[in-house]
């Protein structure tokens, strides 16, 4: 069993926290457990996907971009037409039900590009909960829009000004709220890291995406994929469709991680390509860390990978080999942004971009008759502020 | 015989514990505020050795950290320091970490060099019981107690637990949240300590949120050692000449402790 009951796949995961959450992650195990074979939760769950978030998203052969690139053909995972925007909204929607039914009334959640905040806002607000959503910073800057949603959504958004004010600061913060206010206050963790249950809950509710795209995959073409393509910053989007290929063993399955301003500059959020094995926010996995075990500081100028660590199951995948990891930089990311926003009409988010990027090169030194399956996990309308003051700069 | 052990043997009132931040604000203040500390009444120093994502911390000890690492401070730098002071004092002396400095620098080897260099005990708030077992396995190897913490939502299978595993001391947590300077006393105190007396006869340490001399009387009434870290913290990053209000912080703690009705 992968997670075994101790939440360790392989030798990445567990629960490295204070001892006042083990009460609570006990609590929360349990009650996950009971919910997975719930019939009416399911249901309930998979009746809000479908009518709420509009499941499923639509599997999409970018016909143009193919024509364009050539070599294999390769299809959108449209979770970018998701409400809200993006992938998040899967396991935001069903960490909200779960909430709801283990009677709690708060939701704390932290958010990098503001995805998962909005999307932990909106399932708030439809379940009548409370809502508080940590943000570092330089997020809160760099992705405006999103935060202006939230709080129109109800969710009160607390900005976090520790460190170096982005992902990794804004978990710090919200694992520290949970810490004060355990008894009522659920913790809505957006990526698929944390202690356990968390990465195995998050990846359940983000499974989904890989069922869906199996099925339709078969449907259009009678043979499953070549490779699935997906970005990994914590790895709930790439979890989520790698999973159902994961016995497949015929799929190549790669991670796209942040390369920023490139490997070498030491300026980039790549934790499994570069970084070594770790404890950061309760679970083993690769960090980037330096020499005395200290996290480092990330960059990317997709606010949704910038962060030193990874869910641990991805750990477990790239070292079994099932999966492999690479990186793309800051500046091919948006190549593919603006290529994709010309030829399809489509305009992914910046996270998503490293992910197409990724799959256009490969798909050039492919065959017409191999496909590519890439996650688009999400829309990049919030993006248009940083896009814009990139192109300035390039100019 | 144990150093920290010896603290707890026939004492009449209970221990003070004092915790601070090594290379806060400099490494010279950590060397030369122990032995103040010592001299003051303090019984056993925890040393905190800095990490870059302290979550079991609050606002004071997360600025601390920060700054302790813009020094340059590192596992190895707070060993030295560790070996500095034990030269002057057989006061017991605690690292607290959080686990990844532990796991980067190797488990065994932190633990002997801990061990060599006077440590008497280590505190690691995010490694619970579960998962513990090597570097607890290393502690026993070194001769370090490796004290665990319990909190006042734990269990009775984790308190019966943690104290059949715990050495030196249990650590309590005195409320659910982080550490931190807190203007009011732990509430729930004796329901919390009665809960784990009724499981052990080691010796019971509070800490979190303890911060002045009443809060310290209060809970030494119910405990075998009080531990207090953010306000001492506190005084010695923010005043300029921090030694006299220091000394005067820990008198008055220590004289409170020992008049607690």
């Amino acid at each position: 069993m992968i997670p075994d009951d101790r939440g360790y796949f392989g030798e990445f995961g567990g629960r490295f926290v204070p001892e006042v959450l083990i009460p609570a992650l006990e609590e929360l195990t349990e009650a996950y457990r009971g919910a997975k074979e719930d019939p009416f939760f399911q249901e309930e769950f998979y009746n809000l996907m479908k009518c709420w978030s509009g499941r499923p998203t639509p599997l999409y052969e970018a016909k143009r971009l193919n024509e364009l690139q050539g070599g294999a053909r390769i299809y959108l995972k449209r979770e970018d037409l998701l409400h809200t925007g993006a992938h998040k909204i899967n396991n935001a929607l069903g960490q909200g039900l779960l909430a709801k039914k283990m009677g709690k009334k708060r939701l704390v959640a932290e958010t990098g590009a503001g995805q998962h905040g909005v999307a932990a806002a909106a399932a708030s607000a439809l379940l009548g909960l409370e809502c508080v959503v940590y943000m570092g910073e330089e997020d809160v800057r760099r992705q405006a829009p999103n935060v202006s949603r939230m709080r129109l959504l109800g969710a009160e958004v607390k900005a976090v000004t520790d460190g170096s004010r982005t992902l990794k600061d804004a978990i710090n913060e919200a694992i520290r709220h949970w810490v004060t206010n355990v008894d009522n206050t659920y913790y809505l963790l957006g990526s698929a890291v944390g202690p356990h249950p968390y990465p195995l809950m998050v990846r359940d509710f983000q499974a989904v995406i890989g069922r869906e795209a199996r099925e339709q995959v078969l449907a259009l073409r009678g043979t499953l994929p070549d490779y699935v393509v997906a970005c990994v910053g914590g790895g709930s989007n790439a979890i989520g469709i790698f999973y159902p290929f994961v016995n497949d063993q015929q799929v190549k399955l790669i991670g796209v991680e942040a390369g920023g301003q490139g490997l070498e500059s030491g300026k980039h959020a790549a934790s499994l390509v570069a970084g070594k094995v770790g404890v950061l926010h309760g679970a083993k996995s690769f960090i980037l860390q330096d020499e005395a075990g200290q996290i480092q500081p990330t960059h990317s100028i997709s606010a949704g990978l910038d962060y030193p660590g990874v869910g641990p199951e991805h750990g477990y995948l790239k070292f079994t080999g099932r999966a492999q990891y690479t990186v793309v930089e800051d500046h091919l990311a948006l190549e593919a942004f603006l290529l994709l926003s010309k030829t399809e009409g489509i305009i992914p988010a910046l996270e998503s971009s490293h992910a197409i990027a990724y799959a256009l090169k490969l798909a050039s030194t492919l065959e017409q008759d191999q496909a590519v399956v890439v996650n688009l996990s999400g829309r990049g309308d919030k993006d248009m502020e940083i896009v814009n003051s990139m192109l300035e700069v390039g100019q | 015989m144990m150093r920290i052990a010896s603290v707890f043997t026939e004492k009449k009132h209970a221990a003070l514990i004092a915790f601070i931040t090594v290379g806060y604000p400099t490494l010279e203040a950590t060397l030369e505020a122990v032995p103040l500390l010592e001299k003051c009444g303090v019984d056993m120093v925890e040393l905190g050795i800095p990490f870059s994502d302290p979550l079991a911390d609050g606002i004071t000890i997360q600025q601390a950290s920060f700054e302790a690492l813009q020094n340059g401070i590192t596992p190895a730098a707070c060993l030295d320091a560790a070996r500095f002071i034990r030269k002057k004092s057989n006061m017991p002396l605690i690292f607290m970490t959080y686990y990844n400095p532990v796991l980067s620098y190797g488990q065994e080897l932190f633990c002997a060099d801990s061990s060599r260099a006077g440590i008497d005990g280590l505190i690691i708030p995010d490694l619970p019981l579960e998962e513990a077992g090597a570097l607890e396995e290393s502690t026993l190897n070194h001769n370090l107690d490796l004290i665990y913490l319990l909190a006042p939502n734990s269990s009775e299978a984790r308190i019966r637990e943690v104290a059949d595993r715990s050495r030196g001391f249990i650590y309590l947590i005195s409320v659910t949240g982080v550490t931190g300077i807190r203007e009011n006393a732990p509430l729930g105190l004796n329901e919390f300590t009665s809960k784990v007396k009724k499981h052990t006869d080691k010796p019971l340490c509070m800490g979190f949120g303890i911060s002045t001399p009443e809060q310290a009387a209060h809970v030494s009434k119910s405990v075998d050692g009080v531990i207090v870290g953010s306000s001492i913290v506190h005084i010695m990053g923010t005043q300029k000449q921090w030694k006299p209000p220091l000394s005067h912080f820990i008198r008055s703690l220590k004289k409170a402790i020992q008049t607690a009705k």
